[in-house]
């Protein structure tokens, strides 16, 4: 038997669990909130062509209408102006091959819980490393807060002061690129950045370092506390946009039950 | 005199609800000029430019000079009621279902004797006050008011098939997010609504004034067709004035923008949205436009003096407000009897307007025009002294105000 057809077997057999780590497209969804002075992000949007009605009496079908970060989506190296002149940096030009990878979960769910602007540091990852192994080259790193379990305002928690969700250190993001080589790195919030990280040095460390290096990040996912620390492989294609700096996606993770 | 109108009764279920029928609306292209000048609460007639006659009905030559010059001008509103009758008997159909009904002939002061409704406190040999009223078709019409205000006389039951009370009626403000829906749900609430709905999107963001925020918040984005249908299936039976208080104003010409991005924001909130709140509410309100003592009687739109001809610096923005205009004045002929209020503004004191020098319209002035023409039956109003000033170019001569405007 060939290690697929092993590993189909498995898959039929229910031995390995498909988890889906996608928020449902609504137009509720927040997306990320900039000063309304900036061009903006545009929501997820729902037109009906027709439903078994005069317009198309057989069929139902909608047009849809959002941005590329828009909902859980994928950030291409181009995304920010520290990856704008890598190659292969947009969602059509990126090989196929990284589209299914393994993750690394760590789970920062309790720390989160008790401090909305919670930062990933170094320190961090290496006491998670410490627990269950050196974080792998060409992993995803996914960091657990629970925070899709929040919603609606709570999810967004825009303050006075701007919003407030955990995320990464500049050299958090710097240790997980140049000392672990990382495929990229997932949240369950609505940037992989903190909602504070336009005060860090540099702003948005987890878009500027990432990027920068010409790799990826995955936004607003959900279920990671349904994952195990390592062994998850996430199944994450983005839209196959010319030129596009990320798109909406379904994220797949198989695990082995 | 005029008793005072109960709140509306519950409805008894068990009977058909009354048809929303209109009064004749045939009307010769001259005897509009008695519509456009109700909808703008003027007393007007022609009056010919050769001899100063004062013409009545309307027509195309003088008759006293046989003179072609008859511009319309308003004229002194004062007159006495020389004949009444009531009818009980018609044919019509409308005005089958408000029989008996008070009409009379009033001898004006400026000339012509004229056909009227009779406001119910205008007596016989008295003075009266003429005005002219949009009917339920949309057409002007002679409503004679008694000569001195009398109480509660709003609520007459044939003037009340002329104006829109918002006193026992439910109103759907549809975006409490700004200043100017805030302002409008409080004015509603203070001048006696029934009920004031204010829409508010995006819940999961803060906005200013949300604490302070009166009547019933409702979840409402305009420009989420989804959203504009779950709200009218749960709501639109229960609004009888729809106010379109959604705002998406943004500075810059055409080159400044350097995308389409923000002019398709500002094409989904202030022309797709209003399309969906009307494919949403319109046939609802329209279907109970005659329903009971408080039947939906208006749907209000906020839209920018600038959509007559647009100001460069709003340019893309002015775009949109000629679209929204544009589809306004289609929803009068779909949505009769419904009244299709527009309320034209000029710059409103907004943070969007920072650059721009006053006078600039404040929320407070915005709610209190609307009100006034609601009670007064008015369909096209200018709000604020740019909003006028505009109006007024624009009637004299659209193309010069134009030029004028591209000019800077």
């Amino acid at each position: 038997m060939t290690q697929l057809a092993a590993f189909a077997a498995e898959l039929l057999a229910g031995r390995i669990k498909v988890i889906d780590l996608t928020q449902t497209l609504s137009p509720e969804f927040p997306t990320i909130a900039l000063p309304p002075e900036f061009g903006q992000c545009a929501p997820f949007r729902l037109e009906e062509i027709s439903r078994y009605d005069s317009r198309g009496p057989a069929w139902y079908w909608n047009n849809f209408s959002c941005g590329e970060h828009t909902g859980t989506h994928f950030d291409a190296p181009i995304h920010w102006v520290s990856g704008k002149d890598l190659a292969n940096n947009t969602t059509d030009t990126i090989p196929a091959q990284n589209f299914i990878a393994p993750a690394c979960v760590i789970d920062c769910a309790r720390e989160a819980a008790a401090n909305a602007d919670f930062v990933l540091t170094v320190a961090v990852i290496e006491a998670w490393e410490a627990k269950h192994g050196r974080i792998p080259a060409g992993n995803w790193v996914f960091l657990r807060t629970d925070w899709s379990k929040k919603s609606g305002a709570a999810y967004a928690n825009l303050q006075a002061d701007g919003a407030h969700t955990p995320g990464p250190d500049p050299e958090a993001v710097r240790f997980l690129v140049e000392q672990r080589d990382v495929l990229g790195f997932g949240v369950e919030t609505i940037g992989t950045d903190a909602g504070q990280a336009h005060h860090f040095t540099p702003p948005y460390p987890a878009h500027f370092y990432m990027h920068g290096k010409g790799r990826y990040g995955l936004q607003c996912l959900a279920n990671l506390d349904r994952l195990p620390p390592t062994g998850a492989l996430i199944v994450s294609p983005p839209l196959k946009i010319k030129g596009g700096s990320g798109s909406p996606l379904r994220v797949l993770a198989l695990v082995a039950s | 005199m005029t008793a005072k109108l109960p709140p509306p009764q519950r409805k008894n279920p068990l009977l058909p609800t009354r048809q929303p029928l209109l009064p004749p609306s045939s009307r010769s292209r001259t005897a509009l000029g008695l519509t456009a000048a109700a909808a703008e609460g003027r007393f007007a007639l022609q009056v010919c430019a050769d001899c100063g006659a004062v013409q009545y009905p309307p027509r195309e030559a003088c008759h006293a000079c046989l003179g072609a010059n008859l511009p319309w001008r308003e004229v002194p509103a004062g007159g006495a009621l020389i004949a009444e009758t009531t009818v009980r008997i018609t044919a019509d159909p409308y005005f089958r279902q408000r029989t008996p009904w008070r009409t009379g002939i009033v001898a004006l002061d400026c000339g012509p004797s004229v056909v009227a409704h009779l406001h119910g406190d205008v007596v016989p040999d008295g003075r009266v006050r003429m005005t002219l009223r949009l009917d339920k078709s949309g057409q002007g019409v002679m409503l004679a008011l008694p000569g001195q205000d009398t109480p509660d006389m709003q609520d007459d039951r044939q003037m009340r098939e002329m104006t829109c009370d918002p006193k026992g009626r439910r109103v759907l403000v549809t975006d409490g997010r700004n200043a100017f829906g805030q302002a409008m749900a409080r004015a509603f609430i203070d001048v006696g609504a029934a009920g004031v709905f204010v829409g508010v999107a995006d819940a999961w963001k803060p906005f200013p004034g949300q604490d302070k925020l009166a009547g019933e918040v409702v979840p409402l984005d305009i420009t989420d067709t989804d959203s504009v249908h779950r709200l009218a299936a749960s709501l639109g039976g229960r609004v009888e004035i729809l106010v379109n208080t959604a705002l998406h104003v943004r500075p810059g010409g055409i080159l400044d923008r350097r995308d389409t991005v923000t002019a398709r924001e500002e094409m989904e909130a202030t022309y797709f949205g209003p399309m969906r709140l009307a494919q949403a509410f319109g046939p609802v309100l329209r279907s109970r436009g005659a329903d009971g003592t408080h039947p939906a009687c208006a749907w209000v739109n906020i839209l920018s003096a600038y959509a007559l001809a647009p100001t460069p610096t709003f340019g893309a923005f002015a775009a949109t407000q000629a679209a929204a205009l544009s589809l306004a004045h289609s929803l009068r002929a779909e949505l009769r009897p419904l009244r299709v209020v527009n309320a034209l503004v000029g710059p409103l004191d907004d943070e969007w307007h920072q650059a721009v020098p006053p006078p600039k319209v404040a929320p407070a002035a915005l709610a209190a025009s609307v009100l006034r023409a609601l009670r007064d039956g008015i369909e096209d109003l200018a709000v604020g002294d740019i909003a006028q000033d505009l109006l007024a170019r624009w009637k004299d001569n659209p193309t010069t105000l134009a030029r004028e405007l591209a000019a800077g």
